[in-house]
């Protein structure tokens, strides 16, 4: 550099001093924009336990083991074990009809489908991960609770030895967990979908045709090449799923028939999930029962953040997935 | 030891095996599948079951099984899991494409009836709740103002975030922002609404307004910009930076005049589909704008609409058949509006960017 021409250093000069300041602009502006985002997180954290601080002190029942919600009773009592049962239930059917039926369809997309379906289908699938959830709540309210009630009856009938699907009263309106389930899972699909779709087209080229010409049929590429591949892209797909699911309100507000009951008797109407908890409550609940909500919103938050941590270390633990650059 | 050399292994290919093995014929997937369907109906007629749900599950069992059995009989115990496989595929395709398709459809079928010029133009102020009429111009309003200033504030610092990220970031910083912006987007939408409300509302006494809704949007919307960003930004190839470096351009013009417009067309996608999923966002709207009934033209003074909010209240408040009616306008306007910006986004996706890699 300094052995270079010594026509116009100075203008170099300047040059470099002037690119410097930019950098450092630049620089402290985009960390500065990083920063904050981790002070939203912090203060998300603070406010709620602030809030919830206040709550909790006041509350007359155990808060992690009462049924009621009464915070703006003489006597506040309210407890989340009815909220943390369902969200965790609901979540977890959703998940386990949604992850696999999304593998499915992303491998379709990428390497089942003739190519004429494929893309038009992908461009489906990408619209619907957009539908508001209000819209899947409505839909779920008017079509689909009326749609699964022969589901549930059959269920009812040929597995209710299961205890879970035993309906206490057959033929009640299927508002129940697990119509909620069904609904998060179709509503939870198109993200895990769109975000394997987009893990399974990355697979190199070479390791497909490397396992095909070892003479592997089409499902055994696709154990040996694609499915080991993309299977950071599933589990954080999955992730996005689930922390949807964990956190969908107004659907689950929609189509649930909401109650303190906590029953594993899952076509049961009845129970209710965190966050349609607060939705629910929320217009009618005085301060102090603001302040109770704002306690269960935090356990939710909490629990989002531990399941999007656990997933997101499982990921980082494979190291050699660095996403496009792959 | 010659003789062991040339003598051919003599259970190399038994004589009188064809080179290629046994094969179903072509039409063998879309036979059987007919013939599951066929006799998955067949079973629901006369079992009486009155749901025809129970009637495709059946049936996809059936193929399942079908298509398993015939191809372990004739091709094999390999080829029989790869067509199991596909079967399987396939399967989840029409499962999936079926509650999408219907969910669509029959949006766009209760909503045609009642969105006119009247239903997108008025309010609902003065419209008796158990009758005909109203509309939601009111909500249309509140919605694109506090979508607008959610947007305003989310994506410049996702951007940029995301810049950090790719162009700055090492060590322990980094390392954090990313870890949190990943638990970030898995932040309940009514999170987000509690902690503005004990900030905005309780912390600092100010009133219902659309801002005050729009900043919870904007924190929902920011870590969708920076990961979308953040992957739009690692297609960029290195060559083109390092051309950019070794000609001497510095760092930050490298990043304005090179990166960035590079990867424009996949960042301007990712934001206007952040855009598109907080525009559907009801439970923090609902905690923060409360709701009403008139036109209000400031989202910094006051109660505002939103279209999902407005159909929440009309099911789940007025709750009658007027309402319901209401509630599917409002939801065909909304889903027009998000499909739009969502088919916008992917025309410049394509528009602007050409393939990169492969």
């Amino acid at each position: 550099m300094t052995s270079s021409t010594p026509a116009a250093p100075r203008g170099r000069e300047r040059r470099k001093r002037d690119s410097r300041v930019g950098d450092k602009i630049f620089m402290n502006l985009s960390r500065g924009s990083g920063i904050l985002l981790l002070v939203v997180m912090a203060a998300i954290a603070g406010f709620l336990t602030w809030r919830s601080a206040v709550a909790l002190t006041k509350n007359e029942g155990n808060f992690l083991t009462t049924f009621e919600w009464t915070p703006d009773a003489p006597e506040p009592v309210f407890g989340i074990a009815v909220l943390a049962f369902g969200t965790i239930v609901s979540a977890l059917i959703a998940m386990l009809i949604a992850v696999p039926v999304a593998i499915g369809i992303a491998l379709f997309i990428s390497h089942y489908a003739p190519r004429r379906i494929a893309q038009p289908f992908a461009y489906l699938v990408d619209l619907l991960a957009a539908v508001p959830s209000i819209i899947y709540g409505l839909w779920g309210a008017l079509f689909l609770v009326p749609h699964l009630s022969g589901l549930n009856s059959w269920l009812d009938e040929f597995l209710g030895w299961t205890y879970i699907f035993d309906q206490s009263r057959a033929g009640t309106t299927p508002r129940n967990l697990f119509t909620v389930g069904i609904l998060l899972a179709i509503m939870i699909l198109p993200i895990i979908t769109a975000v394997s779709r987009e893990v399974f087209r990355q697979v190199p080229r070479m390791h497909e045709e490397a396992a095909l010409a070892l003479g592997a049929t089409r499902w055994e590429m696709i154990r040996t090449s694609v499915l080991p591949f993309g299977r950071p892209g599933i589990i954080s797909a999955s992730m996005l799923g689930l922390g949807r699911a964990l956190g969908e309100t107004i659907a689950v507000a929609v189509v649930l028939s909401s109650s303190n009951v906590l029953s594993l008797h899952l076509l049961d109407p009845g129970g209710g999930t965190f966050a349609q908890n607060i939705a629910l409550k929320f217009n009618e609940a005085q301060p102090f029962g603001r302040d109770a909500l704002m306690a269960s919103g935090l356990v939710l938050f909490v629990i989002t953040l531990l399941v999007n941590g656990a997933a997101r270390l499982i990921v980082a633990r494979r190291k050699e997935y660095s996403g496009a650059n792959a | 030891m010659s003789a062991a050399t040339t003598s051919v292994p003599s259970d190399a290919r038994p004589v009188g095996r064809p080179l290629t093995a046994n094969r179903l014929p072509k039409w063998a997937p879309a036979g059987v599948a007919a013939g599951s369907i066929a006799l998955g109906c067949g079973i629901g007629l006369v079992g009486g079951l009155e749901s025809k749900l129970q009637w495709g599950l059946i049936s996809a069992a059936l193929f399942l099984i079908i298509s398993y059995a015939l191809a372990a009989q004739v091709e094999g115990r390999r080829q029989a899991k790869d067509r199991f496989a596909t079967s399987v595929v396939w399967v989840a395709f029409i499962l999936a494409v079926i509650p999408l398709l219907s969910l669509t459809v029959y949006t766009i079928q209760q909503g045609a009836d009642v969105v006119d010029g009247d239903f997108l133009t008025h309010s609902m102020m003065g419209v008796r709740s158990a009758g005909p009429g109203g509309g939601i111009y009111h909500a249309l309003i509140g919605t694109l103002e506090q979508v607008g200033l959610a947007t305003l504030m989310a994506a410049p610092i996702g951007l940029l975030t995301a810049v950090y990220l790719v162009e700055y970031g090492r060590g322990t910083l980094a390392k954090a922002v990313t870890f949190f912006v990943d638990v970030m987007t898995g932040v309940p939408s009514i999170v987000a609404g509690l902690f503005i409300l004990s900030l905005w509302n309780i912390a600092l006494g100010f009133n219902y307004s659309g801002f005050s809704g729009s900043l919870a949007l904007a924190i929902l919307m920011m870590p969708v910009v920076v990961r979308s960003t953040e992957e739009m930004l690692k297609l960029v190839p290195n060559e083109l930076r390092e051309a950019s470096y070794a000609l001497g351009v510095p760092k930050w013009k490298t990043i304005l005049r090179v990166v960035l417009p590079t990867a424009i067309g996949g960042i301007t996608t990712g934001v206007m589909l952040a855009v598109a999923r907080i525009t559907g966002e009801t439970a923090p709207v609902m905690m923060l704008v409360f709701g009403a009934a008139y036109i209000n033209n400031n989202p910094f003074d006051g109660p505002q609409q939103s279209l999902p909010m407005y159909i929440w209240q009309q099911y789940a408040v007025v709750n009658n058949d007027f309402g319901y009616a209401r509630a599917w306008g409002a939801a065909l306007v909304l889903i027009a509006f998000v499909m739009g910006l969502n088919l916008i986004a992917r025309g410049i996706a394509r528009w602007r960017s050409p393939k990169a890699g492969h």
